[in-house]
């Protein structure tokens, strides 16, 4: 192991204020539902195309 | 220097490491303020027209998923540009509170949400729809991001001609993911969108001058004068008139398109000509709405007229190119 991380933090680091804890929730929020939408939409197209999925013309 | 290294050699304290490592402030909407959904839905609407005029039948899941694939495409793009162009928006009213210039999203986080974008905008339309469309996608994220954004904008008052084809390219890109490649009708739709864009821009330049000129971008109200900017607006409504005209003067479209397209045509060169008459803010910013609209209806009524089948009413001229 590493000298840096033997070391304990004498500080107590990056303390996020209210309003950036729900910024961060919020951008936490988005991505969940962009990855869920995502899969949706990846699915969907992999059920239409059936076994030919990656076939695709030019 | 890394903190191990640091904090090894015992010179630094812990706090200037944390004090680089500033939480962001981004919400969200920052994020999709970047990029610019208004813009994206305009690239939505004329990418649907491609997909809706194209023949043969594309499954609606297919159709939809090219569209969410232009749409992120269009939208990379978008981020890129306002990454890029954070110093002059910085500087303009109209732009100075965008996530990038006002602090709460950081440069490098803009850059890497706009090639991720872009990338898997690209890759998914190659591998689920067709390489024709995906590369058309490519080239017009690009085209805007690069060759207009970079190149262009700074440097030549043509740059909104030429970067034109930018905002052009979508229909071509809808056309393309249904039939895997590129028909007379994607071609036309691009000549409108093509012919449009600088009558649009350049109405919307003539209200914002002395901000392009504080923020130093040649648009062509700044180098060539508002009086010759008036000019031009006028010459290329002019010549977007008979384009607008053209699908249904070549038999793609129906005659319900054709009045639509004549009348439009005459609204936008008689605005255009008042504004060339008696210049003001008011004329150019009726100029600019009016532009908006004209795009929005002829594009609504070209596809309205597929779906209901009402093509047939065009003229023949085109049918001899069928």
């Amino acid at each position: 192991m590493s000298l840096a991380m033997d070391l304990q933090p004498t500080e107590p680091g990056i303390v996020l204020i209210a309003e950036q804890k729900r910024r961060r929730r919020g951008r936490s929020i988005a991505i969940a539902l962009a990855l869920l939408a995502f899969v949706v939409l990846i699915f969907a197209v992999s059920l239409v195309k059936g076994p030919g999925v990656m076939v695709r013309p030019l | 220097m890394s903190l191990a290294r640091e904090t090894a050699a015992g010179t630094a304290p812990l706090r200037s490491e944390i004090a680089y490592a500033e939480p962001s402030m981004a919400g969200a909407s920052d994020y999709l303020a970047l990029m610019k959904p208004r813009v994206m839905s305009l690239v939505v609407f004329t990418a649907l027209a491609g997909l809706v005029l194209a023949p043969g039948h594309m499954h609606p899941v297919l159709a939809f998923f090219s569209l969410v694939c232009i749409a992120v495409g269009a939208g990379a793009a978008g981020v890129l540009n306002m990454w890029y162009d954070a110093d002059i928006d910085a500087v303009m009213a109209r732009t100075m509170d965008r996530p990038i210039p006002a602090g709460r999203v950081k440069p490098g986080e803009a850059l890497a949400f706009g090639m991720v974008l872009a990338g898997f905008s690209v890759v998914f339309l190659g591998l689920m729809i067709n390489l024709l469309a995906a590369g058309l996608l490519a080239f017009t994220i690009f085209f805007y991001a690069v060759v207009y954004t970079m190149l262009l904008k700074r440097w030549t008052p043509q740059n909104i001609v030429i970067g034109g084809a930018a905002g052009a390219f979508p229909p071509m890109i809808g056309w393309a993911a249904a039939t895997g490649g590129i028909g007379l009708e994607a071609i036309l739709l691009f000549l409108i969108i093509f012919f449009w864009t600088p009558p649009h821009f350049w109405a919307l330049s003539l209200y914002s001058v002395e901000e392009y000129r504080r923020a130093r971008v040649p648009m062509l109200p700044v180098v060539s004068g508002v009086e010759e900017t008036r000019r031009q607006i006028l010459l290329y409504s002019v010549l977007l008139t008979p384009i607008g005209a053209l699908p249904w003067a070549l038999g793609t479209a129906g005659l319900i398109y054709g009045a639509t397209a004549i009348a439009g045509g005459a609204l936008m060169v008689a605005l255009a000509f008042r504004l060339y008459r008696s210049p003001g803010k008011r004329a150019a910013k009726q100029m600019f709405g009016f532009s908006i609209v004209y795009l929005f209806v002829l594009f609504a009524v070209l596809q309205a007229e597929r779906v209901l089948g009402l093509q047939q009413f065009g003229l023949p001229f085109g049918r001899v190119f069928a």
